[in-house]
């Protein structure tokens, strides 16, 4: 889900006559379940991909609250916007921790922000699509909320621990955006004649969207087969995508709503829905840059990062001139 | 995040020059209920003063705690990975040093 461009050795997993003995033994700790820790020995390989995966996903939760912040001023009861404020300060908050987490790897979050804001990093593909009515922001908590949650629960178990920390803190706030979500979802599918169509004109943008966020097959990729054999990912993103169906389809059944897919239907055999791909050729466009809202996206990042550096500047040099004053009365 | 990062490792995906960056504070909360406090994460500030600011917005947003420690995280020293068996390996032979080691008959009472 976050992993784009992640090119973790480029070969695929070593076997263990490969393995020089410091990577046989870090293997061992990974496969006996054992939390690596900031300070321990680790191949190259798996901390490059740790920054670019932890990164990519706390620039997620920075961009995410774009879309969302687009309606505040917006929403249509006091409740609601408490409720969405309350919202978007949490993923802030949840962009910290796992900022945070990168850094125990060795690398700095203004480092990772010039890499976002220079393009060189990527955030999720679903945050350049527009929030173009209040019920958008009722699916992005439901889909998109959802989809994340479906991704970041096993992530609990990842086998770097500062970042499987980061995602057990995650987790637990998570669970009320996406019930935020349905709850506005349940309110316009329930009311009247245009919220209802709102809400069906919301779940049919973004559907396949969702569907996108945790990323193409990966039957193909080296690197996911390399993450796994880390347990840096735990999942792959077909089994997830599957999950994630399955959930929701019900779901949209209880609102009245209908899945934007007519190949949609129960297979007895797996236990779960027959489901459309999305369309691979817009999720690839969307990552290189070309979707609706790339471009107003990382203007926002830009301009608050290049507007607020003589703020920060300030507040730097004002610490500074307070201890030099503190160190002086001595 | 909660596992405290003392000493900045080598930067790896960068060769950018430092940066004129506000320094990592370690952030330590006593829960309401809490005996002790427990360290919750980290964020970058300022100053002491903008860190507090910033934990209470950040780590107790669920009525989490009653009182806020910050330190910056330079000031931490810990441990290393490759002295564990060093440092905590010599207690796991010494039983005698709990409380249960000793069988104290059952008719002295309760002791």
């Amino acid at each position: 889900m976050y992993a784009q461009m992640v090119k973790s050795t480029g070969q695929g997993v070593k076997t263990r006559e490969e393995m020089s003995p410091e990577e046989a033994h870090f293997q061992d700790r990974v496969d006996a379940d054992e939390k690596i820790e900031a300070r321990d020995w680790m191949p190259e390989g798996y901390r490059k991909t740790l920054i670019r995966q932890i990164g990519q996903h706390a620039h997620s939760e920075i961009v995410g609250q774009l879309p969302e912040g687009n309606w505040i001023t917006r929403a249509p009861t006091l409740d609601r916007k408490m409720i969405l404020l309350a919202k978007v300060q949490d993923e802030a908050g949840h962009g910290l921790y796992l900022y945070c987490a990168a850094e125990t790897l060795g690398v700095s979050r203004d480092d990772l922000t010039e890499q976002l804001l220079s393009g060189r990093m990527k955030y999720s593909s679903i945050f350049n699509y527009p929030t173009l009515t209040w019920a958008d922001i009722g699916a992005v908590g439901w889909l998109v909320d959802g989809a994340a949650i479906m991704n970041q629960v096993p992530l609990q178990r990842t086998s770097y621990g500062p970042y499987s920390r980061a995602m057990i803190r995650i987790c637990k706030e998570e669970s009320f955006h996406q019930r935020q979500g349905y709850d506005i979802m349940m309110k316009m599918a329930q009311g009247t004649e245009a919220q209802k169509r709102m809400a069906q004109d919301a779940l049919n943008r973004f559907w396949y969207p969702s569907l996108m966020m945790f990323g193409p097959s990966d039957a193909e990729s080296v690197h996911s087969a390399q993450s796994m054999a880390w347990k840096i990912k735990i999942d792959t993103n077909d089994g997830l995508r599957q999950k994630f169906v399955d959930q929701t389809v019900p779901q949209a059944e209880y609102l009245g709503l209908t899945i934007p897919d007519e190949t949609l239907k129960w297979n007895e055999d797996k236990g779960g829905y027959d489901f459309a791909e999305p369309d691979w050729t817009e999720f690839f466009d969307v990552l290189k840059g070309n979707g609706p809202c790339n471009h107003d996206r990382l203007k926002a990042r830009q301009d608050a990062w290049t507007d607020g550096q003589w703020v920060r500047d300030g507040l730097l040099a004002h610490a500074r001139k307070k201890a030099a004053r503190k160190v002086a009365a001595e | 995040m909660s596992s405290v990062n003392p000493g900045a490792l080598p930067q790896t995906e960068s060769k950018a020059k430092p940066r004129n960056e506000w320094p990592l504070w370690e952030i330590f909360i006593r829960g309401q209920h809490g005996m002790s406090h427990r360290h919750v994460g980290s964020l970058h500030a300022p100053d002491a003063e903008m860190a507090i600011k910033n934990a209470r917005d950040v780590y107790t947003r669920r009525n989490e705690g009653v009182s806020i420690w910050v330190v910056e995280a330079r000031h931490i020293a810990a441990t290393a990975p490759s002295q564990k068996g060093p440092i905590f390996e010599p207690s796991e032979s010494k039983v005698y040093r709990h409380p249960t080691f000793f069988d104290i008959p059952d008719e002295v009472g309760h002791m």
